[in-house]
């Protein structure tokens, strides 16, 4: 054996103990769900997790008056600093079981553990962390004095960082006091139970956040719930379109965070090895199931050959496989049907002439996998230029002069995130003020921070997400009489809960919040 | 990989040759500025990705014994003695004495009048240059420092090499290399290597320390590894341990990096030792994974890859023992040189 074929190191799923069917939480309770359960399985290995309730229109009914009775009875009462303390609180419990919930989300995703361990769930708690310091200070969000909550907010997300999409739709909406009901995707619905326990365990107010799970139906049925006042949703322009319709004329607020296909500019005074380490980690973080992906590469043609040569080199060094073993750096694909389609476009850039390489990994039996591919003579007009893949493959262009970079960049009716790679500051910063991208990195990328907005151009949405501008998003200017200038008994209310005691029991850090 | 003409060049005709005439101040300049730059903020996350690699059961078995295998034991102290190398030696020889299959250290790495007494001790294990044994190290040219005429760092070299010693630790001027003066830096080094040249032709082994505490930037580090290496350096070396801050991950990365890319472009390996600052187990296996998945696993051989410690010895043999026994022993369980 070489050293290189490092022995397993995988992580131990003894922290995880897991129930054999997960209801859905409404009112601050699992409850049975009216549809036909459907189960999660493993993608790595295709074996089942466990079995997930659905929701029918009656439970989306219920989990929204439930959230709308929290609103009104507690959590629109409470002060910005109460609020906080509760957020505070899950950020602890997060913390506390980071373990636990990365495996449980390296089990549902298949994405490999050193990135949820050391990406996913810290960013989760750094999420909560950060918009709990919000809560108490929402004068300063930029929507003017006294600002108001929404109401009840309806969040969709999707599979690609399940519990990480969570705290970006959650933390933000309960900081600005608005209350929640949130569901997870089809195929990776179990963080968000765990996390559901956490809510149980932290005696957040019931009602405050529920979680329903379910197929598109659900999701349907909950942004046309005539119920809710926000809808959020990231995922898919498609859906991200069905939905826009669905709200348009109804007074309901609605934040899209949709696809992407990323430019990653690499001028030829870049850093060179650093670019590589960039280009790998826009387009095979996370097995490429990212919107913001450096999906594109375009590459200044007078180092094409070379930056070609050391990235094949460098992705020669990934290793795919066990999702939980610790040196894992490419885990599976999240579903068979997004491996249908990720293998349908990559298909259809070899037929258009563009060439394919593969890194080579040995696929395993079981499971979805996809190595490691890129595609070199791409020209703009190859679908794998246009089309969003979602999966770990890069499509590589070249320019010769800045215009020409910043042409094929925006040439793209996506306009969610870009990189530029340069070791020149002056030409970083001109390139990226005529870059249409909501995001934009230089000398680097995937890099997420709480305080940073995240958001869109064109067919990627509209709205922001994270800093001040995520908070802006679950706020209107005017005040709501009875809302935030509360009287000195309502301050002195401490919210109703019913499992307290247990609680308290259980988690090291509850101390009553609202005290 | 590249197959280039310049791999059939002799040293010197490759070096003039890819600088693109002497090896003049401004010549110098023109070839390692025009090299790519280093974004410290990446090359800093790439460290800290590679050092997250979970070394487990055998792959740690076989990394821990190859750990010993590369190390340059070294003492290089104003109070050191004959006595002392000869403890050193004996410790170089049977580092574990309770187990008689722990490897042999590459190297024991002296001051210059120290060389004698090294290589009288290593009698018939000494290597002599050889991979059979262990070698003599000598640093030189006025090491720490290298604050002195040339003629006195060419004698130092001359003297170490004279006794016997089949390596040589030579330091560069950080002082000529910081004001710009890369030809002098340059020819410094060209005359070392000519002065390890034995009475039978043979050359000793030659080590550049760039003093990398005191280039300050990982674009100065990258200069002086090209440099070091056109100049005919057999191996290019962090740091004399003298200096805080000594070896530290991303900066051995960047000079992996640097021979990396000469083997691709001229087909010739160059070897790499930190030195200074590893002293635990778990940080040389940070060194390893590092050296493999970037240059490549060939070079974790004595010849290519050195670490240059004295207490790391200690650490790694304590966990060779727990690897064999299951059980953590204690300092006292391991000879303290």
């Amino acid at each position: 054996m070489k050293f290189l074929d490092y022995a397993p190191a995988p992580e131990s799923k003894a922290l995880l103990s897991l129930k054999s069917d997960y209801g859905l939480f409404i009112n601050g309770e699992f409850t049975a769900g009216r549809g036909t359960p459907f189960q999660t399985i493993n993608p790595a290995t295709e074996q089942q997790i466990a079995m997930i309730a659905t929701a029918n229109e009656a439970d989306v009914d219920d989990a929204v008056s439930a959230a709308r009775l929290a609103y009104d009875g507690v959590w629109s009462r409470l002060t910005g600093s109460d609020r906080g303390k509760y957020l505070f609180r899950i950020a602890r419990l997060v913390q506390e079981r980071a373990r636990e919930l990365a495996v449980a989300e390296t089990l549902d995703n298949g994405k490999p553990i050193k990135e949820t361990r050391d990406v996913d769930i810290p960013l989760v708690a750094a999420w909560f962390f950060y918009y709990a310091g919000w809560a108490d200070k929402l004068d300063h969000a930029g929507v003017g004095p006294n600002p108001a909550a929404l109401g009840v907010a309806a969040q969709v997300i999707p599979w690609n960082f399940p519990l990480m999409m969570l705290a970006w739709k959650i933390a933000p909406a309960l900081a600005a006091g608005n209350t929640v009901v949130l569901k997870p995707a089809e195929t990776t619905s179990l963080t968000a139970l765990l996390f559901a326990e956490i809510l149980q365990q932290a005696d957040l107010p019931d009602g405050v956040v529920n979680i329903i799970t379910g197929d598109g139906g659900t999701g349907a049925a909950l942004v046309n719930h005539p119920g809710i006042n926000k809808v959020a949703f990231t995922g898919s322009t498609s859906v991200g379109r069905a939905i826009a319709r669905s709200v348009a004329g109804t007074d309901k607020k609605l934040s899209l965070e949709l696809g992407g296909k990323g430019a990653n500019i690499v001028f030829d005074d870049a850093p060179i090895d650093q670019a590589v380490e960039g280009i790998v980690r826009g387009i095979f973080f996370n097995q490429g199931h990212v919107c913001c992906a450096g999906s594109r590469l375009l590459v200044q043609e007078s180092i094409h050959d070379e930056v070609i040569d050391r990235l094949k080199r460098r992705m020669q060094t990934l290793r795919l496989g066990d999702p939980l073993d610790k040196n894992t750096d490419i885990g599976a694909i999240n579903s068979a049907e997004q491996l249908a389609r990720i293998r349908e476009l990559s298909d259809l850039g070899e037929q258009e002439g563009a060439q394919r390489w593969s890194s080579d990994c040995v696929i395993p039996q079981e499971g979805f996998w996809f190595a490691p591919t890129i595609f070199t003579n791409v020209s703009t007009s190859h679908r794998i230029a246009r089309d969003e893949i979602f999966g770990p493959v890069l499509s590589v262009l070249t320019f010769r002069t800045p215009a020409e970079a910043i042409a094929k960049a925006n040439n793209t009716p996506y306009g969610l995130s870009a990189g530029i790679w340069s070791d020149k500051g002056s030409r970083i910063l001109a390139v990226a003020d005529k870059l249409r991208a909501g995001v934009i990195w230089a000398n680097t990328f995937n890099q997420f921070d709480p305080s940073s907005p995240f958001g869109g151009y064109k067919e990627s949405g509209y709205g922001r997400e994270g800093g001040r501008h995520g908070l802006a998003a679950y706020l209107k200017p005017a005040v709501r009489s009875g809302s935030r200038s509360i009287n000195a008994a309502d301050q002195q209310a401490t919210p109703v809960t019913k499992k307290s005691a247990s609680a308290s029991k259980k988690s090291a850090s509850a101390e009553k919040a609202a005290k | 990989m590249t197959s280039s003409p310049l791999a059939t060049y002799q040293p010197d005709q490759r070096a003039l040759a890819l600088i693109g005439g002497e090896a003049t101040d401004a010549n110098l300049r023109r070839y390692l500025h025009g090299i790519p730059g280093i974004d410290a903020v990446g090359l800093e996350a790439r460290a800290a990705d590679l050092g997250t690699r979970s070394i487990k059961t055998s792959s740690k078995r076989w990394a821990i014994d190859t750990i010993i295998g590369l190390i340059d034991l070294t003492t290089l102290e104003g109070s050191d003695t004959p006595g002392k190398v000869r403890s050193l030696v004996a410790k170089a020889l049977v580092p574990d004495p309770n187990d008689p299959g722990c490897p042999r250290v590459a190297a024991v790495c002296v001051y210059g009048d120290m060389v004698g007494d090294a290589v009288a001790a290593l009698g018939s294990a000494h290597a002599a240059g050889g991979t059979e044994g262990v070698n003599v190290a000598a640093v030189a040219t006025a090491f720490p420092s290298g604050r002195a005429a040339l003629a006195i760092k060419l004698a130092d070299v001359r003297d170490a090499v004279a006794a016997g010693a089949d390596e040589i630790d030579m330091v560069i001027d950080r002082g000529a290399f910081l004001a710009g003066r890369f030809g002098q830096v340059y020819d410094e080094i060209v005359a070392v290597k000519d002065a390890c040249r034995r009475v039978d032709g043979s050359l000793a082994h030659l080590k550049v320390i760039l003093e990398t505490g005191e280039l300050n930037t990982y674009d100065n580090v990258r200069r002086a590894s090209w440099l070091a290496i056109l100049a005919g350096g057999d191996f290019i070396k962090t740091s004399t341990g003298k200096v805080a801050p000594a070896a530290t991950l991303p900066v051995t990365l960047s000079m992996l990096e640097v021979v990396r890319d000469w083997h691709r472009l001229t087909g010739v390996r160059i070897g790499v030792k930190p030195a200074g600052g590893i002293r635990t187990s778990k940080d040389a296996i940070k060194y390893l994974v590092t050296v493999g998945e970037t240059v490549g696993e060939e070079w974790l051989t004595p010849h290519l890859f050195r670490f240059g410690a004295s207490s790391l010895l200690n650490d790694v043999l304590l966990q060779r023992q727990k690897m064999t026994t299951g059980h953590y022993s204690g300092p006292d369980y391991v000879t303290i040189d």
